[in-house]
């Protein structure tokens, strides 16, 4: 039993794997805090998909995926933003239209060049294999970078996601702070991308969030239990993948989705209702 | 002026809070604020000095929140002009019903955000003193590790009078912060803001709810989509006056000097909220 746990660390690519997808889990679980709280859950699903887009074309025409889908992402993730706090109607159907079409153009340059870029599968729902040492350095540096901005700038941003109009007469500078997470998400996605793939990466946001608010309601704890979570879900989830051999991403978040509903039992589903946010809707739904 | 040009990043220790009597600190000329095609304020004229104390009465829907937005600078005017002195310190305490109560903060948590500049997660051991003892002051000291949503109304507006003193404002705006509480909490929360104003602290308050502000706000304003009428309470409480402003009518009877508002609505009309 340990010995068939044990056996796949034998292995270069397996212990590089595990390592990215632990720190990945950890990212995506600090950043969802956010990312639920703001009641944005659909801005994951969405920006992954633009930049999916951004990173197919880098890879096929041969620039770094990191600036391409980087800078892609990133003006997505303002555009998003500014739809979703301003209110106007129609806004998020252009949203819609935008992140989707990016997507397709996604698909289409892979399939027609696809043995330039990652395989279909891989990019979809996140691979195991082909993590290069790139990939792992630009998620540390990514992680080092969101953790950075997650302390220096921790009560701004808990206030500007608390509550922007009072955080804006209080000296916080609101549009600085969000434009500051919208970029920590983009590229928390982007560089989990690669493990985790482009429809699951949404998951990976909310899951780790949504469990640890059950648990606890206090801002602080709720932050690194997600990030804690989160990792978990990565390590757990990777080593399932191995011995399943099915995608990481899927086996990361149904790491996560189980361990919902573990927490869901445990708990009680009148804690659901905690996740609900302003807009109404539980960050899971 | 935007929002930014007014803000000011201050010293955290010891600063001078009291602005020269007088001095203007917001001036609306003729200014109006329309969400889309709906107007919500129209040609309102309105000063603030340094050292007002002002209560902005009037019925739900009347603009009133929409006034205190004008006055902070968070709401532009679609028509007519505000402008505010560059610089004040500004505390904001919101209307209950605005507030995301699922939110994950406790007590302690959601005061400290007002002093967002520290590049350090964790609170000083100064900040804690701080955060402390303005807890304590308002008598809610004991709830610092609650969560937001356990407590009552009465101190659930302290926490946000607490969270905006941390900042040592120059002027202090609160919307609705009667609503919600009993009314002998409803009576501590308007003597405490006296004292607050006796200590040089500019204040401006909502309230839809008319007993009680006569005895403790000097200056009111009677507000329905604009200003009806500014003044001392005695003139500001006529049937008059509150009949334009709340659109129903009231008898004024005074009592120990004080106006008194009978309501005459018809029996099971809910009063606004
Ligand atoms: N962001 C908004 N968009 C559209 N209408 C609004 C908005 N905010 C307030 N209103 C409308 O403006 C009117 C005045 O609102 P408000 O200033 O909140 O009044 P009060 O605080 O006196 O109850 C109400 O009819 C309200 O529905
Ligand atoms: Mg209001």
């Amino acid at each position: 039993m340990l010995e068939t746990f044990l056996e796949p660390f034998a292995y270069d690519f397996f212990v590089k794997a595990v390592v990215v997808a632990t720190l990945a889990g950890a990212l995506c679980g600090l950043v969802g805090v956010y990312v639920i709280l703001r009641g944005m859950s659909y801005i994951g699903h969405g920006l992954s998909h633009a930049i999916f887009g951004g990173f197919a074309a880098s890879s096929v025409i041969g620039v770094s995926y990191v600036l391409g889908a980087g800078i892609w992402g990133f003006a997505s993730a303002l555009a998003i933003n500014r739809v979703s706090r301003s209110h106007r109607i129609g806004a998020d159907a252009a949203i819609g239209v935008i992140t989707t079409a990016s997507f397709a153009l996604g698909v289409a340059l892979l399939t027609v060049f696809g043995n330039r870029g990652p395989s279909f599968d891989a990019a979809l729902f996140g691979s195991i294999l082909g993590i290069s040492s790139t990939d792992v350095w630009t998620l540390v540096a990514v992680s080092v970078l969101t953790v950075g901005v997650v302390a220096s700038r921790y009560r701004a941003l808990l206030f500007a996601t608390f509550d922007p109009e009072v955080a804006d007469v209080s000296g916080v500078r609101v549009a600085r702070t969000d434009a500051l997470l919208m970029l920590v998400l983009s590229l928390a996605i982007l560089s989990t991308l690669s493990v985790i793939g482009v429809t699951l990466v949404a998951a990976t946001l909310v899951i780790p969030a949504v469990v640890a608010r059950m648990l606890t309601h206090r801002f602080a704890t709720m932050l690194w239990l997600s990030t804690a979570i989160g990792a978990v879900c990565g390590l757990v989830g990777m080593n399932l993948s191995y011995h399943l051999d099915v995608p990481s991403g899927t086996t990361i978040v149904l790491t996560g989705a189980s361990l919902f509903v573990v927490v869901l039992t445990l708990t009680g589903v009148g804690r659901l209702g905690r996740t609900q946010t302003r807009s109404g809707t539980p960050a899971v739904l | 002026m935007s929002p930014s040009e007014a803000r000011v990043t201050h010293p955290e220790v010891a600063p001078v809070h009291v602005l020269a009597p007088a001095t203007e600190l917001v001036r609306a000329e003729r200014a109006g604020v329309s969400y889309g095609d709906t107007p919500v304020l129209a040609g309102v004229d309105l000063t603030l000095r340094a050292g007002d104390f002002v209560g902005v009465v009037g019925p739900s829907g009347a603009g009133k929140t929409t006034l205190l937005r004008l006055l902070l600078g968070t709401q532009r005017p679609t028509t007519g002009t505000v402008r505010r002195a560059p610089g004040v310190r500004v505390g904001y305490v919101p209307q209950l019903e605005t507030v995301s109560w699922n939110f994950p903060v406790t007590v302690g948590e959601c005061v400290l955000m007002a002093r967002s500049g520290r590049l350090l997660p964790w609170p000083s051991r100064a900040e804690r003193a701080d955060v402390a003892a303005v807890l304590e002051r308002l008598g809610i000291g004991h709830l610092v590790d609650r969560h937001i949503r356990e407590l009552s109304g009465g101190q659930q507006q302290r926490m946000f009078l607490a969270r905006a003193l941390l900042r040592d404002p120059q002027m202090l705006l609160l919307d609705e912060p009667t609503s919600g509480i009993d009314v002998a909490t409803r009576h501590d929360m308007l003597h405490l803001l006296g004292h607050l104003h006796d200590d040089g602290m500019t204040i401006v308050l909502t309230t839809h709810d008319l007993n009680g502000v006569a005895a403790h706000v000097p200056d009111l304003v009677a507000l329905h989509g604009t200003v009806v009428r500014r003044g001392a309470p005695l003139d500001v409480m006529t049937s008059e006056v509150l009949e334009q402003t709340f659109g129903a009518p009231m008898d004024v009877l005074q009592h120990l000097g004080m106006p008194v508002v009978l309501d005459r609505h018809a029996p099971g009309r809910p009063h606004g909220a």
